[in-house]
């Protein structure tokens, strides 16, 4: 298995990286940890290729009271290390083997956009943002909020010739706990089912709880359930009733994995698992 | 087109013209001749590939050459030191009985040379979750989990 061929471009600042996606509308080349398997698979032959490796200014890891500002070439495992987001850091252990997260981006698993990954559901279930430049005479920057950022399975809002130069992931509120449980075959593996949820506790009682599931639907599911949790101690609240909410809204599918009912039973288990450690979590915050 | 690079491979400049899709691991058998790493599924499952780029260890079959121009590379062919002895990781998988046939442990050194780089004692549960990505098909990974904690002592030892 070896990749096709293709012209290499490796620009060493933003303008340059931009002009040349303007230019030959190639992909962009970040850790090649989804893109290179897909190329040796022969799932993929483009043209052209460019490398953000060494794109100056596109590393940055900013951490402020709003949120964490996550740059183009920053790696899992760097991110990992830093702690910047209680549910990011968990997030990044699900996702492969430490080895994979020395190259993989933060920004590179978001646009790649895989229905079974982990970080999507994060950036959702936080309602966090992309933001995408292109060159047009100038630098041309929009921001693309989660909801409008997945757009299908293995799709994202990024169009021919923009760079998704960073990821915000908005910060949880005081109070505010989260969660993610997820079943995989093996350690490291894409997971049958996972759940994140964020849980806000204020004054004792739950204000708000959203749960966002993995490999359960072309896009991660985003479930508010606060309806059936909202005002209630997190001790007694009904747990089991939001995350039947969660379960009902999952689409899962068969595969040689595990069958669609088998994963809708799991994304239940864990979606009352996640939620309640989000409650524990945020209550032990907001004290 | 081909690109000429230079890869510091096991402390050495390497100068080396390859085309852009030459993965690391080819260019490090065929261009370089250092056939101590192995290539299995070229999907960044099996792990047998792994090599330390900057010390840190990598899926060589998921790395371009061209990307890592000017960047340092560890093989298992450099884990040795130069005195001809065997390193402490590879004395402890030769001691525990870490190999049979030999095709995955190339990956597992390297793996395992940067894991206890890092965590110099490991708890049972950091083994497994260390050597998770790497495949053999022989041993059955409990000679090899040991041979990591007879690493971790091996290496305290010389401290
Ligand atoms: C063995 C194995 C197990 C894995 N298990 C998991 C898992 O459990 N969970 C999980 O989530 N992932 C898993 N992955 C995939 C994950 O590791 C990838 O690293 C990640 O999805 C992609 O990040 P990357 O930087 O490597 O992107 P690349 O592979 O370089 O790129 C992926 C895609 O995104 C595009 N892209 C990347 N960055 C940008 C950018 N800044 N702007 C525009 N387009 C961009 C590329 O053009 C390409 O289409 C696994 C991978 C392997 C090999
Ligand atoms: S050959 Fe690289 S991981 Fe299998
Ligand atoms: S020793 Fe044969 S594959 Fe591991």
């Amino acid at each position: 298995m070896k990749p096709p061929p293709f012209d290499y471009h490796a620009p060493r600042d933003l303008g340059e990286a931009l002009r040349t996606l303007a230019e030959v509308r190639g992909k962009v080349l970040a850790g090649g940890q989804s893109l290179i398997p897909m190329l040796n698979m022969r799932l993929a032959a483009p043209d052209h290729l460019v490398d953000i490796n060494r794109v100056a200014g596109l590393d940055g890891l900013e951490r402020s009271g709003d949120g964490v500002l996550v740059g183009a070439t920053v790696r899992h495992a760097d991110a990992e290390r830093a702690e910047v987001h209680p549910l990011l850091t968990r997030a990044l252990k699900l996702v492969a083997h430490p080895v994979i997260r020395n190259r993989g981006t933060v920004v590179g698993s978001l646009v790649h956009a895989d229905p079974a990954a982990e970080l999507p559901a994060v950036l959702a279930v936080l309602d966090g943002r992309v933001r995408l430049a292109r060159w047009d005479g100038g630098v041309r920057v929009r921001e693309v909020r989660a909801r409008d950022f997945f757009t299908g399975p293995m799709e994202s809002a990024v169009e021919p010739g923009e760079l998704a130069v960073s990821a915000f992931f908005p910060a949880l509120p005081p109070g505010g706990g989260s969660a993610f449980h997820e079943v995989a075959r093996r350690h490291g593996d894409y997971a049958l089912a996972g759940v994140c949820a964020v849980v806000t506790v204020d004054g004792g009682l739950v204000a708000t709880a959203r749960a966002a599931c993995v490999g359960v639907g072309p896009v991660p599911v985003v479930v508010d359930v606060g309806e059936a949790c909202a005002g209630r101690p997190p001790e007694d609240a009904d747990w089991a009733g939001a995350a039947a909410l969660v379960r009902d809204a999952a689409e899962p599918e068969d595969d040689i994995h595990a069958s669609a009912a088998y994963r809708r039973h799991l994304v239940g288990v864990l979606a009352e698992r996640a939620l309640r450690d989000a409650a524990r979590e945020g209550a032990a915050r907001g004290a | 087109m081909e690109h000429e690079i230079t890869l510091i491979v096991n402390g050495a400049a390497r100068r080396v013209r390859v085309p852009a899709r030459r993965l690391l691991s080819d260019c490090l058998r065929h261009d370089l001749g250092l056939t101590g790493t192995h290539v299995g599924c070229e999907h960044g499952v099996c792990g047998c590939c792994t090599v330390l780029l900057e010390g840190r260890p990598v899926r060589s079959c998921l790395t371009f050459a061209v990307t890592v121009d000017g960047a340092e590379i560890t093989t298992v062919e450099g884990l040795a030191p130069a005195d001809g002895r065997l390193s402490p990781v590879q004395r402890a998988f030769a001691e525990c009985h870490g190999l049979q046939c030999g095709f995955c442990t190339p990956g597992f050194l390297c793996t395992v040379t940067a894991l206890l780089a890092e965590n110099p004692a490991p708890t049972e549960e950091e083994v497994l979750e260390g050597i998770s990505g790497n495949l053999c098909r022989c041993t059955g990974y409990q000679n090899i989990v040991k041979a990591v904690h007879r690493a971790a002592e091996l290496l305290a030892e010389e401290e």
